[in-house]
């Protein structure tokens, strides 16, 4: 009976589990990174059929921006030497919104745009020595073997946020917007695909140079 | 009355019940949010700065080739080398390396894999453009440039 005063309790001793899921925690936050993979998305063309020869390029010289650089990252932008990268977007841009010789489909994407642009393009997209429409217009950028990869990444990603803002100026929003929008909800997914409707996102990565110069 | 006198005599500790917990759940939210570092990077690692990203939608998809000058200088030499997984390998490795990442993928979604392409910005074109001959070899073409979220200037 006198035992019984000094029985311990009977509840499990818990105090060493925080001990315990700290240790856990401890591990978990030295092994393990923060997901954050983001990146330009491309779609690399197709391999070569061996059997088919090349196709003839059959575009006009009009409907391609050409952008070149070379080994010494120097950037030569339809056959002009440009210095400030940033340029890039603006001369894309307004290369993408001409309507130098509409085609019935380049012309339904012009009465869809909205205001704004309407009037951007009557005041800058009429040029016949510019693309023909934006169903036509290819931006092609060709890069030398020793052309860094920082300035590729540059370029491309100059030539991506020309075609994101006027995705997304079509349908009202910022490049940043158009870019978040979930492809999985129905409601976005419209709203995207109208964006990109008659406007495909033609950027032709060529087979980089080997000369050096 | 008399009841509520006796419970004056409480102890003055905190009471740290709960503290597990607490830390459970930070536990849990570590091991949700985070994944393992699934490789022992070999390469130096400078991501580029880019402004329009997009985010990858289903990981499982995605497998990884870095590229980069070598962490060891003294063995390897100081020009950009192909990593993937644990190991260097050469341009005309990366038709398998991608054969074998297919493998892991169910049938139906063997067409969808994405390579991200983790590359230095120390390196330069060559190298990128011969992984992504092969990789147009290997059917794998879509490809993400892995980089940072850089400043918006617009």
């Amino acid at each position: 009976m006198a035992s019984k005063k000094n029985r311990p309790s009977t509840e499990v001793n818990a105090g060493s589990m925080a001990d315990i899921a700290f240790l856990l925690l401890i591990f978990f936050l030295v092994t393990t990174t923060m997901a954050n993979d983001k990146g330009i998305a491309m779609l690399l063309p197709p391999k070569p059929d061996p059997n088919q020869p090349p196709p003839e390029v059959k575009e006009n010289d009009r409907n391609i921006f050409k952008i070149q650089a070379n080994s010494k990252d120097l950037l030569l932008v339809e056959d002009e030497p440009l210095t400030d990268v940033e340029e890039l977007k603006p001369m894309i841009k307004e290369f993408i919104l001409n309507f130098g010789r509409p085609s019935e489909d380049a012309m339904q994407v012009y009465n869809d745009l909205p205001a704004p642009m309407k009037s951007f393009v009557s005041a800058y997209g009429r040029k016949s020595t510019s693309s023909d429409g934006p169903d036509k217009a290819i931006v092609s950028f060709k890069a030398d073997r020793g052309t860094s990869y920082e300035l590729y990444i540059t370029v491309l990603d100059e030539v991506n946020a020309a075609y994101n803002e006027v995705y997304g100026e079509r349908i009202g929003k910022t490049a940043q917007e158009f870019l978040q929008l979930d492809q999985k909800d129905p409601e976005q997914k419209k709203l995207y695909d109208q964006a990109r409707s008659g406007m495909p996102r033609a950027i032709s990565i060529a087979e980089p140079t080997k000369i050096g110069g | 009355m008399g009841k509520f006198k006796k419970s004056s005599g409480t102890s003055q500790e905190i009471p740290t019940a709960a503290l597990p917990d607490i830390i459970f759940m930070l536990l849990f939210f570590f091991m949700v949010t985070t994944v393992m570092r699934e490789t022992e990077l070999l390469v130096e690692q400078h991501l580029p700065r880019a402004t329009q990203l997009s985010k990858i939608e289903r990981k499982s998809l995605v497998s990884y080739i870095y590229i980069g000058p070598p962490k060891n200088a003294a063995t390897f030499g100081t020009e950009p080398k192909i990593q993937v997984n644990d190991v260097f390998i050469t341009p005309k490795d990366v038709v398998q390396f991608v054969n074998t990442e297919k493998d892991k993928l169910s049938e139906v979604e063997r067409d969808q894999i994405t390579m991200s392409m983790k590359v230095d910005i120390e390196a330069k074109m060559g190298i990128v453009a011969d992984v992504q001959q092969e990789l147009r070899e290997a059917n794998a073409r879509k490809v993400l440039y892995s980089s940072l979220q850089g400043m918006d200037n617009q």
